[in-house]
């Protein structure tokens, strides 16, 4: 649906071009939760305002459902961002205006329907993102859960393809992230939704996105399904992140290497085969014994999946045995020592 | 002061040098906003990184508006006695004095516009952008309704501003209150009338401000 080829895109400083983004690729698909992640400064802002046009790429192409929106101007650019709604880090409500007045602004804008229409349309949204009984309030009045919401009700109201969110959530606390984070689920699902959104929390990511982009240094360093790249991160950036977000002590991990005897794995299980008993079946068919160092299982978007770190001793080809069977039912096993 | 003094006061003539002042300020006042509030939105809109950036329009009016605005009143009620002349047919009376208090204060005006306008966050005006909004709509739909307070304000400063203009207005036989306080009380030494237009100056004062504060209190929901 949005498909993004070779994407560079630089402003000019005291005479000078500095690169934000160095040849992007990306592609992303009709109805799926996109996220991308990236330190502050990796160009994940100047990324998503490109798929609106509020920044215009120095070089690159920039196709939504086909058509290259790159060449659009005046009208055309208008109409393309009446199609694409925006929510933003510090939701930039209109704080002349109340809550309905703020969610009716874009259908004013767009022009097509008439009062009585308009109005019927807000309701129909103060409904969906849970604000009925506020519609009369000031911005001022509301908290900032309350206000990302009006932000949600407002991008949606000319009924657009994609939604794009600029650091949601990084201005609410861990709660109110949450339950913005749900709705936002929740109106991909009823609404069939493409959403785009930059963020620097994996936590975001892990609890609604399908696929991720981790950005660096105005590159795309890895991308994915969000389970395969939350799990085995390959690219340094990647690893920093989810360990920030485990909270994955690597010097407690460091001091289990040097003593805990016997083999060192990583394993990583995901859907059905997280809740089963395979490791105490297989300590006793193959008359092994095994110690976790650590590990923990949870949720990515609907899937279940774990990750552990154990130890094995036992004979070794009685270990590798086992390692085999565990293969075969689906479970990813990566052998550190 | 002796009270005894107040019954040799001309009160009929203070009260036409009252209306004389009001009419002036109001007369003035509209015509300022008209003229100042166009253009503080254009030297905002023009300025760099704006929705109309334009760095010779920008430019050209910021160096018109600091001439203006760097030339003291009282020199410029003279020095414009012919425009005023070309504009409305007559150097002296409402007529003559009006084009002069406009021309001094609307620069004024329109940079307090161009700061209020500035104080508006851009997100705002990034969300107007992402929504498909137009610079008319950006401008009637965010930019104004936002400033609200500030423009307000602005306009409640420059009204206050135009009543020390008029008091200047009697050296272009414009009348009012100022007007008399300098025949009366300093030409034939009669402190008591210029007591008396100095509280009635201050009360007009007091007024506009007190006026202002409501309004942009009313507007203002924070």
């Amino acid at each position: 649906m949005i498909q993004l080829e070779q994407i560079h895109k630089s402003y000019r400083v005291d005479g000078r071009d500095i690169p934000a983004l160095k040849g992007i690729d990306l592609n992303i698909a009709a109805g799926e939760i996109f996220g991308i992640i990236g330190h502050s400064g990796a160009g994940k802002s100047t990324l998503i305002r490109l798929l609106n046009l509020l920044e215009r790429p120095s070089a690159g192409q920039i196709r939504i459902d086909g058509d290259d929106i790159t060449a659009l101007d005046g009208a055309g650019l208008r109409s393309l961002r009446q199609q694409v709604g925006m929510i933003f880090q510090h939701f930039n409500l209109l704080g002349s205006k109340t809550v309905a007045r703020n969610i009716a602004f874009p259908l004013e804008i767009a022009g097509q329907l008439g009062r009585a229409a308009i109005d019927a349309r807000v309701d129909e949204l103060l409904e969906l993102v849970g604000l009925t009984e506020h519609k009369h309030k000031y911005p001022a009045q509301l908290s900032g859960g309350q206000k990302q919401r009006v932000g949600i009700a407002r991008a949606l109201a000319n009924r657009p393809k994609v939604l794009l969110c600029d650091e949601a959530t990084s201005a609410l606390d861990p709660q109110t992230t949450q339950s913005v984070l749900q709705l936002l689920a929740k109106i991909n699902r009823e609404l069939n939704l493409t959403i785009v959104l930059i963020t620097h929390e994996m936590d975001v990511i892990r609890s609604i996105c399908d696929r991720v982009a981790v950005i660096d240094g105005g590159k795309i360093v890895e991308m994915g399904p969000v389970t395969q790249v939350f799990l085995h991160p390959r690219h340094a950036t990647t690893q920093r992140f989810v360990s920030e977000a485990e909270h994955i002590d690597e010097a407690a991990q460091a001091d289990a290497f040097a003593h805990v005897p016997g083999k060192i794995v990583r394993m990583t299980f995901i859907g059905e085969t997280t809740f089963e008993g395979f490791l105490g079946n297989a300590a006793r068919e193959f008359n092994i014994d095994f110690s976790i160092l650590s590990g923990r299982i949870e949720r990515i978007k609907d899937t279940p999946c774990g990750q552990m770190l154990l130890a094995f001793t036992g004979e070794e080809a009685a270990v590798a045995a086992a390692f085999a069977q565990f293969r075969s039912r689906g479970i990813d096993i990566e052998e550190l020592r | 002061m002796d009270f005894a003094l107040l019954s040799q006061i001309d009160w009929p003539e203070i009260g036409t040098a009252t209306l004389d002042t009001l009419l002036m300020l109001g007369g003035s006042l509209l015509f300022t906003i008209l003229l100042g509030l166009p253009l503080g939105i254009v030297l905002f809109l023009t300025a760099k990184g704006q929705l109309l950036a334009n760095a010779t329009i920008n430019r050209a009016l910021g160096l018109v508006v600091n001439v203006l605005r760097s030339i003291p009143f009282i020199i410029l009620l003279i020095a414009l006695m012919p425009v005023t002349e070309f504009i409305t047919g007559t150097r002296i009376g409402l007529a003559g004095i009006i084009p002069p208090l406009v021309i001094g204060a609307s620069p004024f005006l329109a940079r307090l516009v161009e700061t209020a306008l500035r104080e508006v966050e851009h997100g705002v005006i990034e969300a107007a952008l992402a929504m498909g909004a137009n610079t008319r709509q950006i401008l009637f739909g965010v930019l104004l309704p936002e400033a609200r307070g500030g423009l307000i304000a602005g306009i409640t400063v420059t009204a206050i501003t135009l009543v020390s203009y008029t008091a200047m207005a009697g050296l272009v036989g414009g009348g009012g209150l100022g007007d008399l306080s300098i025949r009366y009380g300093y030409y034939r030494y009669q402190t008591e009338v210029m007591v008396v237009t100095i509280i009635l100056l201050l009360l007009l004062v007091q007024a506009l401000q007190s006026a202002g504060d409501r309004l942009v209190q009313r507007c203002t929901h924070k």
